[in-house]
């Protein structure tokens, strides 16, 4: 035990790198969970034709992959070489956002059709239809299951540590084990315990929104059964 | 230099095929313990045993919640502790088994919720055995309704065997990395790896999506 | 005296859905202030003809217009084309529609439910919006319900703000779709006798789908039958409920009113 403060000390080094990366990957993932997720509605089959290869191509192959292809295959093919936190980034949210997409398409689809029409017999622009009232109703489906999204999230941030992100998985493996290694147990203890805490704040900011869009819609939050909902990653 | 050298990318196909049976073998092997096991946690839980309940939920929480890579890492690290000495390629399994367990256990879960009360009831009027009502009566209820859910952490599974390079077992994408390493290049061998990838989980996910609206259609 | 230009002109109008022709060759017309009530066995088209009115359907063969201009085409350098979202909006604008289910717009307040078409598609400025909304609810008598959610509304409250919605629009044609057949009995009454009262007090042109049949006796001032996706009789309500035409129409009326 005497030699926790300083296991502190260095898993509290990667916290930022974790935080930023899962922060970021969070962000690109709404972006590209809402922007895929409008084009795979789209009325034109080659918008949705495009949309559905990025889709598909990114939930059929693995995240590990797309990392090492991001990060050494693709400064080969454009010339550029990304920092390893930004191609970390660019892979949570590519990867996460092709999950994202089907959530939003879906929830999208499950408002009733008598919305659109109730919409369309008010004459609203189809931009007035889906801004207004189709995706608030829309948001309070898609939250759940963004949740469990976001926690994939950042439960794969971890393999930055793949690529020399110096965040907490990677300080634990290379800096903590190496000089600490009786210690073990309490290593991987604090890790357990710091992505736990991180997944906690993720769920209650979570919560929060849902409550927030529930109230919108002057319902009770109801928190479905999220397993078969579950995108696994 | 092209960019993509087809003769190269031939040449090293078979090392890659090779190393892909390997990331099959560990993911059936996986799916076998996840499958198994979640069903074991299900059924438990099921039965609410007091502290034992409660030690399952805590249990599948903390698994569920931190990152795979981390407990790979801490079965790598911990179980030799123990003087348990163990493959990489065995613990890569156990890793991926324990932690979709977590998963499946609760999809199996909601499966056995979903069957009605009546149906235990029913059981209990016929005296039938507790074995015989989860054999008999409620499991072939429960399962079918949860293939699909079941199917897609399989195919999950298999896209997160290459974090096990990180304690060395030789699958898809450490072959690659190896395959680059020798001849500097990593284009092909990366690329051909995602290729395998997609081959294999794409047709699996439509399969299991047919499966999913035969399900919902029936 | 002359003959008013009609609002609504139904022209050789069929619609199929797949290979089940719902409505054949279509043509009637309805005056500016007219309330026409359409009445017949459930799938006989009636629910078809106002969602094609509100474009919510698509006509496959003829046309319609509202206003004098057309709805489902538009003129196109002397040629008839369909007619784009764009053109049908501005078309659609004088057209409201109730319908059964109510179609209230859960994430908005009632007051948010009143003011969105008026300030986003009229625009109104939201004060405006907001007096306009204040006399429809007072009108529908829910003036203490402006902040309420819908979803806390019982189903005849409900349906009296979506007529409200409706006339916050200004429409000129106003389609009830089967509007009373979602609530409970004792409800049914209250939200009638606001139609009732509309009918009187202006001059929006009504079409009417709807299993009561008192209703449609004493507030339309024409009632067409319908069967198979045709007009088999279309006459003045006392006509056709006391002597009508046709047997079709007379075992309708019998089953409608024994039940």
């Amino acid at each position: 035990m005497e030699n926790l403060p300083r296991i502190l000390s260095v898993l509290g080094d990667g916290l930022p790198e974790t935080v930023i990366a899962t922060l970021g990957g969070i962000v690109l993932t709404i972006v590209l969970s809402f922007g895929a997720g409008l084009l795979l509605l789209s009325p034109w089959r080659v918008v949705r034709g495009v949309t559905r290869v990025y889709v598909e191509g990114f939930r059929g192959t693995s995240e590990v992959v797309q990392l090492f292809w991001i990060y050494f295959v693709l400064p080969v093919l454009v010339g550029y070489q990304l920092v390893p936190l930004v191609a970390g980034i660019a892979v949570l949210g590519l990867n996460h956002g092709a999950y994202g997409a089907e959530i939003v398409r879906g929830a999208i689809r499950s408002v009733p059709r008598a919305q659109y029409e109730g919409a369309i017999a008010l004459s609203l622009s189809p931009a007035q239809r889906m801004r207004r009232v189709i995706l608030p109703q829309a948001l309070v489906e898609m939250l759940p299951p963004l949740n469990n999204l976001f926690i994939q999230l950042l439960k794969s941030s971890s393999i930055l540590a793949l690529i020399t992100v110096p965040e907490v998985t990677r300080q634990a493996r290379e800096v903590l084990i190496p000089n600490f290694g009786d210690d073990t147990f309490l290593i991987f203890g604090v890790v357990f315990v710091v992505y736990l805490l991180l997944a906690a704040v993720i769920t209650a900011i979570m919560r929060w929104i849902e409550r927030w869009a529930a109230r919108r819609l002057g319902r009770r939050p109801v928190r479905q059964r999220k397993v078969l909902e579950e995108v696994a990653v | 230099m092209p960019l993509w050298d087809w003769s190269y990318a031939f040449s090293i196909l078979p090392d890659l095929l090779l190393a892909l049976v390997t990331t099959i073998e560990i993911t059936v092997l996986g799916s076998v313990v996840a499958l198994l096991l979640g069903l074991v946690i299900a059924v438990l839980r099921r039965a609410r045993i007091p502290v034992l309940d409660q030690v399952l939920w805590a249990f599948v929480e903390l698994v569920r919640s931190t990152p795979l890579l981390v407990q790979v890492f801490f079965l790598f690290f911990a179980l030799p502790r123990f003087g348990i000495e163990l493959s990489a390629f065995v613990i890569g399994v156990l890793a991926l088994g324990v932690h979709y367990a977590t998963y499946t256990s609760e999809v199996y879960r909601a499966g056995i919720d979903a069957v009605p009360q009546g149906q235990w009831e029913a059981a209990t009027a016929l005296s039938l055995p507790r074995s015989r009502v989860w054999t008999g009566v409620v499991l072939p209820q429960a399962i079918p309704r949860v293939l699909p859910a079941l199917g897609n952490y399989v195919i999950s599974m298999f896209k997160e065997v290459p974090l096990l390079l990180a304690i060395g077992v030789v699958e898809v994408v450490n072959e690659a990395r190896e395959l680059g390493s020798e001849t500097f290049r990593y284009v092909e061998p990366y690329t051909i790896a995602g290729v395998l990838f997609l081959l294999l989980s794409y047709p699996a996910s439509l399969l299991v999506r047919r499966l999913e609206r035969r399900r919902v259609s029936a | 005296m002359s003959v008013p230009e009609p609002m609504i002109v139904f022209d050789g109008v069929e619609k199929r859905f797949g290979s089940n022709v719902v409505l054949h060759d279509l043509s009637f017309t309805v005056s500016p202030g007219e309330h026409v009530t359409l009445i017949g066995p459930s799938g006989s088209g009636k629910t078809t003809i106002l969602r094609l009115l509100m474009t919510l359907e698509k006509v496959d063969e003829g046309t319609i217009s509202v206003g004098g201009r057309y709805l489902s085409h538009q003129d196109k350098g002397g040629t008839l084309v369909p007619a784009d979202e764009r053109y049908s909006r501005e078309v659609r604008k004088r057209i409201g529609m109730v319908f059964q289910q109510f179609n209230l717009f859960p994430n908005m307040t009632v007051r948010g439910n009143l003011i969105e078409g008026p300030t986003r598609v009229l625009g109104l400025s939201r004060d405006e919006a907001n007096t306009r909304a204040a006399d429809l609810l007072e009108l529908v008598g829910l003036s203490d319900k402006i902040d309420a959610h819908p979803t806390q509304l019982s189903g005849g409250q409900q349906q009296r703000v979506a007529i409200a919605r409706a006339l916050a629009m200004h429409p000129d044609v106003l389609l009830l779709d089967e509007v009373t057949s979602a609530l409970d009995p004792e409800l049914v009454a209250g939200v009638l006798a606001l139609l009732r009262d509309l009918g009187e007090t202006t001059d929006i042109t009504f079409l009417c789908v709807t299993h009561e049949m008192g209703f449609a006796r004493d507030f339309s001032h024409r009632v067409m039958m319908f069967d198979g996706g045709r007009v088999i009789e279309d006459a003045a309500p006392e006509q056709l409920f006391t002597a009508p035409e046709h047997e079709r129409t007379k075992s309708f009326l019998q089953a409608v009113l024994d039940h």
